[in-house]
């Protein structure tokens, strides 16, 4: 039996103060070692908030958390001082949305980088130095020597998403956790990006969770894929069966919506109808209200977890039947 | 994606709170000639001597009435520059910024520019006041400037790119996803009726339900109001949905633009070629292996001498090495225009006019 690396069960985060938002609602996901997973869902489904929680950067005091994650065996919510310290940078580290939650404004990136590697491998400024110029060669940044010498808001977009990787990877993390990290680079160094995580996966057999909205990328760079709706996993299966047979009606949705056969200037179909509002948990199909294949048992419970095989699993009740094409 | 409805031209009616219009409808609305900036940088690992990073180097381009002109290129080559410099954000070394028929430092004001040019900033967490609420953020300009009903203004626009007021005007921008906040700055572009709208990446983080919906918005309020837009994007499909024209850039140069089909039927720079062909497979079965761009990526600070694009491109020749290619159309008069020497007969590239790219 292999052991899970990530093992998440039945999370739920709430953010409590003027407004109650039920962000994550009893979710569960395993990843294993070496594997690397897609996450993918609509604006606001939840993506980086689950990844925050994993790395317990949420606020304690406006939060509230409920629910197990192990990483590596070890229990992360009750982790604290000098272990969370080292839980965060050694086993796990995580590559940001933005930018400006990573890298601090006053600081050369070079500095940050080997900061980041002095702190958690004990070795000299020199060496550390040496580790970020190697790992900002490998994101592909020009001139690397004096880039290391440039703060962030001398860098473009698309170099600041690299150096968060470099950073990110610079200390060999277990776990890597990547929100959208490749939104901000071109079609030629995206791709360059994703066969070095592919490379360096293989390389240290990291775990990868990989947040994007970009199905190609997903495809790219992922063996399995879990899709989001309204803070739970509504679809989890192999990149392949989510691809080409997706269950879910809202992944489905998902996969239809891609500009690829657009005709310009012609009016955009999206999902119609908006995302829940969140304020109460869910206690029917959040999908519901959008859904065509809706019925009244939809709107009555949560609907039952369909597992076709062990790692594949469809929330929804007409999983099992093969859904007419929308 | 289906269709549902044939888009109408758009019609020129400004809102009817926006800066007047001046030249005519045959005066592009933005003219750019040999735009320069330069960044200077710290010397390399063992200090070294001075240096300059050539960000944006001799760019020019039009930009007519109510078009919308895409603009893609490798990442770091100078377009959120480019951008920065078009609203005044960033003070150019030389070159013309031309806003409706006036010049930018001469006829017309960094005030006047900014009534009517707005901008939705690649990084939405930094281009947001932490201590506004969203309603705040969004009316805030629209107040500054004295438009009617700044809050009214801001909660509709809300309502427009999906983030129902009710729930969100009082959050602040930690307390929301990427993908909303950039909603946000989209709304807050929007709220101070601009007559041009540059937004840099401003559709990046938004999954493709929630892109479509403020695509459409876009593409709504350029037929209702005549906007403008310079639409800053790595998403190519994104770029070709949504532009009329298409300019590429490379390491702080234009190396080509045309009218989306022809560039996307046939791509007329080497450069632009292999960024096309490196758009993600999406099929599981058949993943990309190797990368269709290699060789050294390109280095700003000491731009390689003739054609940038020598040191990476399959069809180099000698006079790539040593002499600058111009940009100039494929055909006498064309829109098509690229800057590469296979398309000039007298260049003296043995492949030119070969026709090698298709
Ligand atoms: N600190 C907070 N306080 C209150 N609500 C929050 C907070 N952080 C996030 N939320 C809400 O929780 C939900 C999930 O947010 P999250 O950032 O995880 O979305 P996401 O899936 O990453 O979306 P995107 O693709 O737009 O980045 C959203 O509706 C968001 O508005
Ligand atoms: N304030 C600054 N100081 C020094 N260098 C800068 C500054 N701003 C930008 N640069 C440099 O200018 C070049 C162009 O940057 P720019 O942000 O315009 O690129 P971009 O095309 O928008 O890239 P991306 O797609 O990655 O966002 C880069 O080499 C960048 O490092
Ligand atoms: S459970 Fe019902 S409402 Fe939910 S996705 Fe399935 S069919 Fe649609
Ligand atoms: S000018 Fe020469 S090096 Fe430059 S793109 Fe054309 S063929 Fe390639
Ligand atoms: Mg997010
Ligand atoms: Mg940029």
């Amino acid at each position: 039996m292999t052991t899970n690396l990530v093992d998440i069960r039945n999370l739920s985060v709430r953010f409590t103060g003027a407004r109650t938002v039920h962000a994550i609602n009893d979710l569960t996901l395993t990843l294993q070692q070496g594997e690397t997973l897609a996450l993918l869902g609509e604006s606001g489904s939840g993506k980086s908030v689950t990844l925050k929680t994993l790395l317990r950067l949420l606020p304690p005091k406006r939060t509230q958390i409920d629910g197990a994650i192990e990483v590596n065996g070890t229990d992360v919510l009750t982790l604290s001082g000098r272990k969370l310290q080292a839980y965060r940078g050694e086993e796990v580290s995580m590559v940001f949305q933005e930018p400006g939650l990573a890298l601090d404004p006053v600081y050369t990136v070079g500095d940050q980088i080997a900061e980041a590697v002095m702190r958690h491998k004990r070795i000299s400024k020199v060496e550390a130095i040496s580790t970020a110029l190697d790992m900002l060669r490998r994101v592909r940044i020009p001139s690397p020597e004096r880039r290391l010498k440039n703060y962030p808001h001398e860098l473009s977009g698309g170099m600041l998403q690299r150096v968060m990787i470099a950073l990110a990877l610079a200390c060999r993390p277990r776990l890597l956790l990547a929100d959208e990290p490749t939104t901000a680079l071109d079609a030629t160094v995206q791709i360059q990006i994703l066969l070095l995580l592919r490379d360096l996966q293989k390389e240290f057999g990291m775990g990868v969770i990989f947040v994007t909205h970009d199905i190609g990328v997903a495809v790219e760079v992922s063996e399995r894929i879990a899709v989001m709706y309204a803070g739970q996993i509504v679809e989890e299966g192999t990149t392949r069966e989510i691809i080409k047979d997706p269950r879910h009606p809202y992944t489905r949705g998902l996969l239809a919506a891609n500009l690829h056969d657009a005709a310009r200037g012609a009016r955009l179909n999206a999902i119609p109808g908006a995302p829940p509002a969140l304020e109460t948990r869910p206690d029917a199909c959040s999908f519901a209200p959008r859904c065509p294949l809706a019925e009244d048992r939809c709107r009555a419970a949560l609907p039952p977890v369909h597992v076709p095989n062990a790692r594949r699993r469809v929330a929804c009740i007409h999983a099992n039947a093969p859904l007419a094409v929308g | 994606m289906s269709v549902t409805e044939p888009q109408t031209p758009p019609l020129p009616t400004p809102l009817a709170d926006s800066a007047p219009d001046k030249g005519g409808p045959a005066q592009p609305l933005l003219i750019v000639r040999d735009l320069q900036k330069y960044f200077p940088v710290r010397g390399g690992i063992l200090g070294g001597k001075k240096a300059v990073v050539q960000a944006v180097d001799g760019v020019s381009f039009e930009v007519r009435k109510g078009e919308t002109l895409g603009i893609v290129g490798e990442s770091g080559c100078g377009k959120s520059t480019t951008a920065r410099l078009l609203i005044g954000l960033l003070e150019k070394d030389s070159g013309e910024i031309i806003y409706d028929g006036q010049d930018l430092g001469g006829a017309l004001s960094l005030r006047d520019l900014r009534r009517g040019v707005q901008m939705v900033f690649q990084d939405s967490y930094a281009s947001l006041n932490p201590r506004l609420t969203i309603e705040d953020s969004i009316a805030f300009g629209a107040r500054i400037q004295g438009l009617s009903d700044p809050v009214g203004r801001a909660r509709k626009l809300m309502d427009r790119v999906g983030l129902a007021p009710d729930r969100f005007a009082q959050r602040y921008p930690h307390e929301v996803s990427g993908g909303q906040r950039q909603r946000i700055n989209i709304a807050r572009a929007l709220a101070m009726s601009p007559r041009l709208v540059v937004l840099d990446e401003a559709v990046s983080a938004l999954d493709k339900s929630v892109e479509a919906q403020v695509l459409n918005l876009l593409a709504d309020l350029r037929r209702e109001f005549g906007l403008t837009y310079i639409f800053i994007s790595h998403d190519l499909n994104v770029v070709r949905y949504i532009s009329d024209r298409i300019l590429v850039m490379y390491l702080g140069e234009v190396v080509e633009i045309a009218p989306v089909d022809d560039i996307w039927s046939s791509q007329a720079h080497p450069y632009t070629k292999s960024l096309f062909s490196a758009m993600p497979s999406m099929d599981p079965d058949n993943r990309t292996k190797e990368p269709p761009l290699a060789g050294d990526p390109p280095n700003p600070i000491n731009p390689p001498p003739g054609c940038r694009f020598h040191t990476r491109c399959r069809f180099v020749d000698s006079v790539c090495k040593t002499k600058v290619p111009a940009l100039r159309p494929l055909t006498a008069g064309g829109q098509h225009m690229a800057a590469c020497h296979l398309h000039d007969l007298g260049s003296g590239h043995k492949l030119a006019g070969k026709d090698v790219l298709s």
